[in-house]
């Protein structure tokens, strides 16, 4: 990415002008616009990263207002801030230690009352708080009123109106942070208090932790987190307290186990003196949109009728739009390209052109191929998120998923697998745990994508002419069936007793915003590019390497030495160490099992060596070919994105390991059945 | 937990618009701090808007629309309200 544009930050440029930028922390719950407000302020002056050693996504921008500069910072969508998730962790810490100069706290104008749930934690942190109250256009189309100068009366707080897709209420919003930094607003917020029935448990906490509380903790605050439970700052204060301080907390706790209740009980009370006084509720039993599309969309039957409908659209689109182009970009760009290479190395020593063309160019090809499939998944899952339909995806399948010890909420990823695993694996983030989002990431390159369902497609018709169709949806059936028993297994072994609770946002329905959509699938393109791009690039030139040393020719090559090493291991799937060399080659691109076999038996890709290889092959050896094919280890764009995803080479070696167990070990099953059957 | 007077049911079966106020919430630390944060608290109203024989409820608490787990809402204690 090139940021030509002056106000674009670099870690350097932050450091130095530091004195001069406004710190500004974007903080509200998930599903509040928080992210389109800060695209909408930022554009494409954003850096996104990973907090550290974390796996979720820091973005930070920078922007001019009116001559004076801003530095943005989205903190992760959070519901509360009590320290149960990393994004609740990372969000408050930073609020606490790095000290913005404003927190900006999206709200939900057509949710205000659930929405303020997080704002009565933000008041009682040490920054100052103007309110965005978004989402004025959802608010009306729901027949809800809300009167933004009552709530900032009675909030004490500087409240914006707000249309973020519409670009609406950003100037006051500026105006608003500028006055706040400036101490001339004047008003003064009014903090929750913990319910009635616990005043006097909080009064005795408070007196005991009295000049303990470490900075830049509030003292009020650090009381009522221990009230809470909140077990990082009970660690804390544990080690902090004369042991006789201590002792007057902790029987006051033990008292008062419920305390969490009251704090936010108060918190609710809080917020509903300022929902009677600001907003004007719609007639009971009128129905809104969200409540009628939500009768068909979230319908056990039509529901599922609905998803099927839109996922088969994806697939129509990803080959009506996706395939041409993928073919255009291969002959037009990268056959060029190469040409061009080919012509101006042509007095180049044969390694050269060897290393450029099939190395480096090969790598290159996949990349760009792999795009076009990507852009459109990553536009359709941003479009299915912004319009609040994938909420209702994960709802319906929720029941199916659970088998595995899963959510609804991992079902699109893994479904977009059967186009490409590469956004599978990058789409696992949208799970809720750490547990259901590795438990994504292992179970992805189970789902044939399209590379390997063409594999499948090549071969079969020759080895079981007008079986084939059985065999394939057979092969396809076994793969799936193979996922659902690691899912199983799984859940019930590594990740046991993991599975969190369901409990999930049904978000209203929006009209989507264009440019929320278009950054994200900017953002997430790049980043493949960035990092997955990469290490296919090295793969690539690696496999070309083993494919082409020491002598030029495959068939004695260090890649069919492998081969033959590995033979022994592939005889048990009735594999010679040629058909073991095609599926190590498959581990570059899975297309490239056929290319390799290809070249082998000398023969171009074409109908001619199907039927060679099934002349030569058993019926059982071509069956164990293809189910391993169907099983074996991800391919390396696959495998470079489970490394990125999962932030742990651990993990994913631990995918390969599997990956290979499991191919191998049904892979010989299947052969043993096959020979059993007389095939 | 079971229920204890006639009013007072699990929120798992209350049916499709019925109405209910939380009484309590169940056991696990996280899970409370959760359902909280999304509006379940003891003394909130809830409707329920959807409840088919399989899968996840759909429940408004405070404005907001939540799916829930039947797990999860078998634990929910709440005391019938009539319209």
């Amino acid at each position: 990415m090139s940021c030509h544009s002056d106000t674009a930050t670099s870690p350097a440029l932050d450091v130095e002008n530091a004195q001069r930028t406004t710190l500004i922390a974007l903080a509200g719950q998930p599903n509040m616009g928080k992210s389109t407000l800060f695209n909408l302020l930022t554009g494409l002056n954003q850096h996104v990263g990973n907090w550290a050693g974390k796996t979720v996504e820091r973005r930070e921008g920078s922007l001019t207002h009116d001559g004076q500069r801003f530095t943005l910072v989205d903190l992760p969508g959070t519901y509360s801030l009590t320290a149960n998730s990393a994004e609740e962790r990372i969000a408050r810490d930073f609020i606490l230690h790095e000290q913005p100069d404003v927190v900006i706290a999206v709200v939900n104008a057509a949710n205000l009352e659930r929405s303020l749930y997080l704002l009565a934690e933000l008041v009682s942190l040490p920054a100052p708080v103007v309110v965005a109250l978004n989402m004025m256009d959802v608010a009306r189309q729901e027949n809800i009123l809300v009167e933004p100068e009552v709530l900032e009366a009675a909030l004490g707080l500087p409240v914006i109106p707000m249309t973020a897709t519409r670009a609406e209420g950003v100037r006051e919003l500026f105006a608003a942070v500028q006055e706040t930094l400036a101490g001339r607003r004047g008003l003064v917020a009014r903090l929750p208090e913990i319910r009635e029935d616990h005043r006097e448990s909080l009064r005795v906490v408070l007196e005991a932790v009295q000049g303990y509380v470490p900075a830049p903790y509030p003292t009020a605050w650090a009381a009522t987190k221990l009230l809470e439970g909140d077990e990082e700052i009970t660690q804390q204060m544990r080690a902090l307290l004369p042991a006789e301080r201590w002792e007057r907390v902790h029987q006051e706790l033990m008292a008062h186990e419920d305390a969490f209740l009251a704090v936010a009980t108060g918190r609710y009370e809080w917020i509903g003196r300022l929902v009677r006084a600001a907003v004007v509720r719609p007639r009971v039993g009128q129905i809104g949109l969200t409540e009628r599309l939500d009768r068909w969309a979230a319908h056990p039957f039509w529901g599922l009728v609905i998803l099927a409908a839109i996922l088969g659209g994806v697939f129509w689109m990803t080959f009506q739009i996706g395939a041409p182009l993928q073919e255009w970009l291969d002959t037009q760009i990268i056959g060029r390209v190469s040409g061009w290479l080919a012509a101006a190395l042509v007095s180049a020593p044969l390694w050269v052109q060897g290393l450029v063309l099939d190395g480096v160019m090969g790598g290159v090809g996949t990349v760009v191929t792999f795009l076009p499939i990507l852009v459109i998944f990553f536009a359709v899952l941003g479009l299915l998120e912004d319009v609040g339909y994938m909420a209702r995806a994960a709802y319906v399948m929720d029941r199916f998923m659970h088998l595995m010890g899963m959510h609804g909420k991992s079902f699109l990823p893994l479904f977009l697998g059967f186009g490409c695993n590469v956004p599978a694996v990058m789409g696992a983030r949208v799970a809720d745990s750490r547990a259901a989002q590795l438990l994504t990431i292992l179970l992805a390159p189970l789902v044939p994508c399209t590379a390997r369902l063409g594999v499948l497609a090549f071969l079969a018709p020759a080895f079981f002419g007008a079986a084939a169709a059985w065999v394939s949806w057979g092969l396809v059936m076994l793969s799936l069936g193979v996922l659902v028993l690691v899912g199983v297994v799984m859940s019930r072994t590594v990740f046991r007793g993991q599975r969190s609770a369901f409990v999930m946002e049904m978000p209203l329905y929006h009209i989507p915003n264009l440019r929320t959509i278009g950054l994200l699938v900017w953002q997430r393109s790049l980043s493949f590019l960035e990092k997955a791009g990469t290490t296919i690039l090295v793969f690539s030139v690696v496999v070309w390497a083993l494919a082409a040393l020491p002598g030029g020719d495959l068939e004695n090559s260090w890649l069919a030495g492998l081969g033959r090493w590995f033979e022994p291991v592939g005889l048990w799937m009735g594999l010679d160490w040629r058909l073991t060399v095609a599926l190590l080659a498959s581990f570059f691109a899975k297309e490239n099992s056929i290319a390799t076999l290809g070249v082998l038996f000398g023969s171009a890709e074409d109908a001619g060596l199907a039927s060679t290889l099934a002349g030569i092959y058993s019926p059982a050896s071509g069956l164990a070919f293809l189910t391993v094919s169907l099983l074996f280890i991800p391919c390396a764009a696959t495998v470079a994105v489970i490394r990125q995803e999962s932030g742990s080479w651990h993990w994913t070696l631990f995918s390969v390991a599997l990956t290979l167990a499991i191919s191998l070990a049904v892979g010989a099953g299947v052969y043993a059945l096959a020979v059993w059957g007389g095939l | 937990m079971q229920p204890t007077t006639l009013n007072q049911t699990r929120l798992l079966d209350l049916q499709a618009g019925e109405r209910g106020l939380v009484i309590s919430l169940g056991s696990g630390k996280q899970l409370i701090s959760r359902l909280t944060a999304l509006g379940f608290t003891p003394g909130g109203e809830l409707v329920v808007n959807q409840n088919y024989a399989h899968g996840p409820l759909i429940v408004t608490v405070r404005g907001g629309r939540v799916a829930i787990g039947r797990g999860e809402a078998a634990a929910i204690l709440v005391e019938r309200r009539d319209e």
